[in-house]
């Protein structure tokens, strides 16, 4: 099944998840801490988080640590900075033709 | 052109929608013509180097635009935006859809909502268009296909330019 950085961060517990981690390295023990879901449903969105390359695991003697991939985080903002360009564009362009417009009933 | 005219791009990841804001150097009446009359979208909706066709356009509540945007060696990409509310010159909503040059809808793509709102400021207009995909994995498949319909070499030839303009 392919997997893919939207679908990761469009589920809520995931968001929250990324939010966690973002600040310090955590195991999922103690990140089922901060969350009503059982231990297992937070294992299955880290193994999500973890497929899709948003999060990396460290393991620390017996204990596994999941930690942020911050590159990945920051594919996501690249892509939307190319919508954000083609709107960009896209104006520029009206602007000059409403400029073309207004200067052609003044003459 | 450099105006310092405002310009908002803003993300909301969890409610899936693109906010955008641009303050225009023109009445609104004008601003909004060139958003709902086909031959003055013709001259600015595709990003250059591509260009705007209009096949028909029914600028009606219930009504359509159908439209390509074509790339300099004649590769057509063909969009349908239908209309939903109207209110001159304050707002509409439409639904946006990836279709062929017939107008029919390709059911396996996306569509989003547009709601496109048009206000004073001063002497200049402000258009806001909020577009709200149904989710997020929706706005990742519109952005590669804009990567497979060349948008994304236009954009870095853009950067090119913009980077050999600040030398």
């Amino acid at each position: 099944m392919r997997r893919d950085v939207f679908q990761a961060i469009a589920d809520p517990t995931r968001r929250a998840i990324i939010a966690l981690i973002a600040v310090q390295a955590m195991t999922p023990n103690a990140l089922s801490e901060h969350f009503d879901s059982t231990r297992q449903s937070i294992s299955k969105h880290l193994r999500i988080l973890t497929e899709c390359g948003l999060v990396k695991q460290e393991h620390q003697g017996r204990e596994i640590h999941y930690q942020l991939e911050l590159d990945k985080i920051k594919e996501i903002d690249q892509w939307i900075a190319q919508f954000r360009k083609i709107w960009e564009d896209r104006y520029n362009q009206l602007d000059d033709l409403l400029l073309t417009i207004q200067q052609k009933k003044e003459l | 052109m450099k105006n310092n005219l405002l310009f908002e791009f803003l993300t909301d990841k969890e409610k899936n929608t693109l906010t955008i804001k641009r303050e225009f150097l023109a009445g609104r009446q004008l601003v909004w013509d060139a958003h709902t009359k086909s031959e003055l979208l013709d001259r600015w909706f595709a990003p250059s180097p591509l260009t705007t066709k209009t096949k028909s356009m029914n600028f009606s509540a219930g009504g359509h635009w159908i439209y390509a945007m074509v790339e300099p060696n004649g590769i057509e990409y063909w969009g349908r935006l239908d209309y939903v509310t109207i209110y001159p010159i304050d707002s509409y909503t439409a639904l946006d859809a990836f279709c062929n040059n017939e107008g029919e809808i390709n059911p396996d793509l996306p569509r989003a909502n547009w709601e496109v709102t048009f206000s004073d400021l001063g002497s200049n207009a402000l258009v806001q268009t909020v577009v709200t995909y149904q989710s997020l994995s929706d706005l990742e498949k519109v952005i590669q296909m804009g990567m497979q319909e060349g948008m994304t070499s236009t954009l870095e030839r853009l950067d090119d330019l913009l980077l050999t303009l600040n030398q």
